[in-house]
């Protein structure tokens, strides 16, 4: 009986019919739409630090397909926002290509183009050997940056970069509003793509990668290819993520390469909770405010704050912020079951 | 002596002690990762705070450079047992990127701490006559203080290699990193094996960020900048292997060094290559096991 019910088309049909369901929008995921937006109208002064944090919600998300889905531990995933924030400076600054949406294109192609590449060599290893490749291939890039800082600008960057209208009609205002009008659509779109990945039989073949890796070998998975198009996808998001902030910001410096990047990242994803989509935009908006408003206090105690934030995060939530809601959620329904 | 000859033995000795300075601080990392798979991004705040007990000890106390060395290792090997005990056994079957949270989050609080006791000014330390000025070696005059840190390395390399090839301790050490769960099985505490190792290590950190204060200076972004020197000599020896440490301490410190004197522009490129090269042939490092 039970062995019948794995075979066969039924299973087929249930195992489609799942995925179908997880497809579905619920309405509690227009909540951080709604919230976005509100804060449009509720800030108008504070546009540009929320593309920031937007931003810094598409780097984390970028994160958690690899890290959250696929269960790669990199810690150099700043590389992918490095090159995507210096694809769109370098062209504005030295071939005046400052059409914005095109410049998203370049950004995506280039950071794609660096994490098919070094994903094809380093995705092969596991562990602390991938931990220092990951970190390696970051500061490399970094190096190089310094090494031609004739073309880069070096550590003191490209300063005061100049964008095109976006599309040609929506020029730029003191406070930001355009930038950030135009940062969530951008987020909308690549988050569109996310869930469409991680809920697709791919994002499947992913999670199964992280949960059991000889399994997947032994069941007949592609595991290097499937690892190597995700890092592949995720860099590609990174870079759109990098360009972004150079438009917005309208410099760019080679701090974008640094360690302390790809840690910030991973922090935010942390808190908020991986492997779960939203996990990005909670642990991005509640990293950024705290950062805002403590670091102005008093940068030292920020970053014992966060320290401690990971500390704890590690022994009592280990599955973030929003673990600890479902967690806290399961535990009334079964309280109101009983 | 010609120009040539020059460079080259500067470089060699230059990075001779660099690399002394790199298998100190590291080795205590390479066998705790070795025997735990326990990945420590906290190392570096531990010789971090070996640094700052020297500058304290010397500037406020008037205590020797040397004494405050011993002085710092033994606190922060003690200190470091504690951190053990009470945080890091909790995470021994976690996951990689688990540890990996909880050691850089104390790597902050590390550093946020030394930011507000010490500043983030990088500090100096007065060093006795015998470590000042140069040595004659006969055909050329060497800086003191690097003389005495190729002395120290030997001599440490020395007794390590006495301990872990010579001794019972040692004996039990090597048998754990090859099979923890075989070593169990005959009757070794691996457990309290790792709590010994973890405190010589840190220890041995301390020491190693007591040396760097003169060599690099001290500041406290020091607990993560140097951290990923650390690691990539751990990565690029093999983990819980001696001789791969020495050997990846010996061949990354004379490239660094080699690299920022013939091409100084280059800075830090030589070893990160040199690590991606060797990583993706040897993927468990020069020793490591595959």
């Amino acid at each position: 009986m039970a062995a019948s019910k794995t075979t066969g088309a039924p299973a087929r049909e249930r195992a489609a019919n799942y995925l179908a369901k997880r497809h579905r929008f619920r309405l509690a995921e227009a909540l951080p739409w709604l919230i976005a937006i509100a804060v449009f109208f509720i800030f108008p002064t504070r546009m540009t630090f929320g593309s920031q944090v937007l931003v810094m919600v598409m780097f984390a998300l970028s994160l958690d397909l690899i890290l959250g889905y696929a269960g790669i531990v990199t810690l150099g995933h700043a590389a992918f926002f490095g090159v995507g924030a210096y694809t769109v400076g370098l062209a504005a600054a030295r071939l005046e290509w400052t059409e914005p949406i095109s410049g998203l294109f370049a950004a995506a192609i280039a950071a794609g183009l660096v994490g098919f590449i070094t994903g094809w060599f380093l995705l092969r290893y596991r562990g602390l050997t991938l931990l220092m490749l990951t970190l390696a291939t970051a500061i490399l890039l970094q190096e190089t940056g310094n090494l031609r800082s004739d073309i880069s600008g070096g550590y003191d960057g490209l300063p005061g970069l100049t964008f095109k209208p976006l599309l040609g009609m929506f020029d730029y205002d003191l406070y930001g509003h355009t930038y950030y009008l135009y940062v969530l659509a951008v987020l909308a779109v690549v988050f569109y793509l996310v869930r469409r990945i991680v809920y697709s039989p791919f994002g499947q073949a992913l999670t199964g990668i992280r949960e059991n890796v000889r399994r997947m070998h032994a069941i007949g998975s592609p595991v290097h290819r499937r690892l190597v198009t995700v890092y592949t996808i995720a860099a590609a998001i990174a870079g759109v993520a990098g360009a972004l902030f150079t438009q917005t910001n309208a410099y760019v410096t080679l701090t974008v390469f640094d360690f302390d990047n790809s840690a910030k990242v991973m922090v935010m994803l942390i808190l908020g909770g991986t492997g779960r989509l939203y996990g990005a935009f909670v642990g991005a908006a509640i990293y950024m405010v705290l950062e805002d408003y403590f670091s102005k206090l008093s940068p030292t105690f920020w970053q014992f704050g966060i320290g401690l934030m990971l500390v704890l995060a590690v022994l009592f939530a280990p599955r973030g912020i929003l673990g600890v809601f479902e967690r806290f959620g399961n535990y009334l329904s079964e309280r109101k079951r009983s | 002596m010609p120009q040539f000859a020059n460079i080259a033995v500067s470089i060699l000795f230059d990075g001779l002690a660099y690399a002394m300075f790199l298998f100190i601080t590291s080795v205590g990392l390479s066998v705790t990762m070795g025997l735990m798979g326990f990945v420590n991004l906290a190392h570096g705040a531990f010789a971090m705070a070996g640094g700052y007990i020297v500058v304290t000890l010397t500037r406020s106390y008037g205590v020797g450079f040397v004494p405050s060395l011993v002085f710092a290792a033994v606190l922060v090997g003690a200190v470091s047992v504690v951190f053990e005990r009470f945080l890091y056994r909790r995470l021994y079957k976690s996951t990689d990127l688990e540890q990996v949270l909880l050691t850089i989050g104390l790597a902050f609080m590390a550093i946020a701490t030394a930011t507000y006791l010490y500043g983030p000014i990088p500090k100096s330390v007065p060093l006795p006559d015998w470590l000042q000025g140069d040595v004659n070696l006969g055909f050329r005059y060497f800086p003191s203080y690097r003389a005495f840190l190729i002395v120290l390395g030997a001599v440490l390399v020395s007794v390590l290699w006495y301990a872990f090839e010579r001794t019972n301790i040692g004996a039990k050490i090597r048998a754990a990193v090859d099979n923890r769960r075989m070593a169990e099985s005959v009757g070794i505490n691996v457990d309290r094996l790792f709590t010994l190792t973890f405190g010589v290590g840190s220890g041995l950190a301390a020491l190693g960020g007591g040396l760097a204060i003169q060599l690099l200076g001290l500041s406290p972004s020091f607990a993560v900048l140097y951290l990923v020197l650390f690691l990539i000599v751990v990565a690029v020896g093999g983990l819980g292997s001696l001789k791969g440490t020495l050997l990846a301490a010996l061949v990354l410190g004379i490239f660094d060094t080699g690299g920022k004197y013939l091409l100084a522009d280059a800075g830090g490129f030589f070893v990160y290559a040199v690590t991606v090269v060797v990583l993706l042939i040897k993927p468990a490092g020069f020793y490591g096991r595959e």
